[in-house]
């Protein structure tokens, strides 16, 4: 790493570029080194349990169970992984996964982003008191709701139905509010032209606001399907039907018979967990900033 | 709302509003209610009646065996009050919010300042410290009950490679409770990091100049400048963590489920255990609520708090 900072240097590496503060570390040389020692352990450190699955899932449950610090210790199979497609149970899973976390995220994205915008313009009866409730419930843990929930898909006869496991899932006051907030911002006056135009108001929303929201909407969208995906608690309680299971939900009910077939149960996690890699790699840039910037994550 | 100029768009409002507009009733513009009912529907009935059910539940002896419910009002209330079970479970899960708060803060912070120190690299070390926050609960419980299986598991192995005895990671009272904790810290400081992130690359450098200009040396800065800077970041981080720790169950109920001995039961698994295992739904509303009051309780103090350091 150079520790020099002539203009020339400079005007090739633009602060911006390097997105960070280089004041922070002075010009020496030890505080660069060190730093960047305590990075490369650090990021060590968070990787370390995730090559670890991964070196192990690539092995035979017979290589995996000699000790050993190698992580690689037998021949390079993938054994694992044709066992554990082979079972069905996984794909079946992933499907379920895909149609739950992908139906969730288009009826959440579609009534939030509407609600938000008549939150946002609308003049009616009730708004005021509505939204007022639609922010306080930004405040009630979804845990809370798990018991009345259950009785309540009960008396519906939901229990052990897609929609017991999607419709609960599609209520997010604090996507609404995210949501709101951005309407808020947008000014009002390429509407008014619309109306003025004759569109009715679903039409302005549409071909009016909609496009101009697309950064938020996205981002939202994102954060709605991965907290679905990686929802446990309600679709493991409504759900008992291994046909109706999520990813999550299945894994954690065969997670102790696998027994000690940690290849298998490692290459059924990373094959769990790829979708999302993928969409991280893919929206990468908007996911960090939508994280920094309205805190929002996580379901 | 003050009319705001458009940017980059052509700018009707000069014009005046027309009277009239062909096909339009004068006086109502806007989208109306249409547009917040297929939100409103489903929040009431999958989140306002389920909440005031649950209320309504936990005065009742309601049972998923029986259908007869008949009202009990406080027993319930009193009952938890004098459980021993909830007293415990509630001390697990502020045992596992303080173990997993604090380095949950604290690494984030140091996180966010060696990745903004300039260093390259950034998107590599991004992905490092975030991408475990992107994967499953069931998935992060799988790698780390390898990672923890006492015979050839990372954790003794590498005990073993230092010359320590084996440690029993999640069969050990006294040291499962830190397991967790340690595979939350892994799982979740992500988020924090990029918080902190995003502050950081938020702060003005006009001060941070003028204390270099003034002689001060990079901890001198760090110190004295930017971190008193992040004060109102680490606050926020700090809230958002403790109440997200308080909520704990799903790793804990994969890993451990609550084992061993109860020793990492939080009080959400309890209510679990109470509502689904034990069939009690009215008395598992009420512990429910119990700790909802009390979460309602840490956030309100934690309002005060914030307010007191503005």
């Amino acid at each position: 790493m150079s520790t020099t900072a002539s203009p020339v240097r400079a005007r090739r590496l633009p602060p911006r570029e390097r997105a960070g503060s280089p004041m922070l570390l002075g010009h020496g040389r030890l505080p660069r080194v060190l730093a960047g020692t305590a990075l490369v352990v650090l990021a060590g450190v968070w990787l370390l349990p995730l090559v670890w699955a991964v070196a192990t899932s690539l092995q035979s449950e017979q290589d995996v169970a000699e000790p050993g610090l190698s992580p690689f210790k037998g021949a390079f199979t993938l054994d694992a992984y044709q066992q554990i497609l082979e079972r069905g149970n996984v794909t079946v899973w992933a499907a379920n996964s895909f149609l739950v976390a992908g139906l969730v995220t288009l009826i959440t994205v579609a009534i939030s982003t509407l609600a938000a915008y008549g939150f946002s313009r609308g003049a009616f009866r009730g708004r005021r008191v509505l939204l007022t409730v639609t922010v306080a419930a930004v405040m009630v843990p979804p845990q809370l709701l798990v018991v009345p929930l259950f009785e309540q898909m009960l008396m519906f006869n939901l229990v052990d139905t897609y929609a017991a496991v999607i419709l609960p899932q599609v209520v997010a006051p604090m996507m609404v509010f995210i949501l709101k907030r951005f309407f808020d911002s947008v000014p009002r006056e390429l509407e008014d032209a619309a109306r003025l135009d004759g569109a009715s108001e679903l039409r302005v929303f549409l071909s009016v606001v909609l496009p101009l929201s697309r950064p938020i909407v996205a981002a939202v969208s994102i954060f709605v399907f991965i907290g679905a995906w990686n929802n446990f608690m309600w679709p493991f309680i409504v759900t008992n039907d291994p046909g109706l299971m999520t990813l999550p939900v299945g894994l954690a009910t065969v997670k102790d018979a696998f027994g000690i077939q940690y290849a298998q149960a490692m290459a059924s996690a990373l094959l769990a967990a790829l979708p999302l890699v993928v969409v991280f790699l893919l929206f990468q840039r908007r996911i960090v900033s939508s994280v920094a910037t309205t805190g929002l994550g996580g379901a | 709302m003050t009319t705001t100029t458009p940017i980059g768009a052509p700018a009707p409002t000069g014009e005046p509003p027309l009277a009239a507009s062909p096909g339009r009733r004068t006086g109502r513009r806007g989208p109306g209610p249409l547009f917040v009912l297929p939100f409103a529907v489903p929040f009431v009935l999958f989140l306002v009646w389920p909440v005031l059910q649950g209320i309504w539940m936990s005065f009742t002896d309601s049972s998923l065996a029986l259908r007869d419910t008949s009202f009990v009002g406080l027993d319930n209330y009193a009952e938890a009050f004098g459980d021993p079970d909830v007293w415990s479970s509630l001390g697990n899960t502020v045992f596992f919010t303080a173990a997993s708060s604090v380095p949950l803060v604290l690494i984030a912070l140091a996180m966010a300042l060696l990745v903004h120190s300039g260093l390259a690299g950034q998107w590599a070390w991004r992905l490092s410290f975030f991408v475990p926050y992107l994967l499953p609960v069931t998935v992060v419980t799988l790698i780390w009950t390898w990672l923890y299986q006492p015979d050839v598991g990372l954790g003794n192995e590498l005990l073993g490679a230092l010359g320590l005895e084996p440690v029993g990671w999640l069969s050990d009272e006294s040291v499962a409770m830190w397991s967790v904790a340690a595979l939350t810290v892994w799982w979740t400081v992500g988020f924090n990091f990029l918080l902190y992130l995003a502050a950081l690359q938020s702060l003005p450098t006009v001060f941070d100049e003028a204390a270099a200009l003034d002689g001060a040396g990079a901890w001198r800065r760090m110190w004295s400048v930017t971190l008193p800077q992040l004060r109102r970041t680490t606050v926020l981080v700090a809230m958002l963590q403790i109440l997200a720790s308080l909520k704990v169950f799903d790793q804990i109920y994969i890993l451990t489920k609550g084992g061993p001995n109860g020793s990492t039961r939080p009080i959400l698994e309890y209510v679990y255990d109470v509502g689904f295992t034990g069939y009690r739904l009215g008395y598992a509303s009420a512990v429910s609520y119990v700790f909802f009051a009390i979460v309602i309780l840490v956030s309100l103090a934690q309002l005060r708090l914030f307010r007191q350091e503005d």
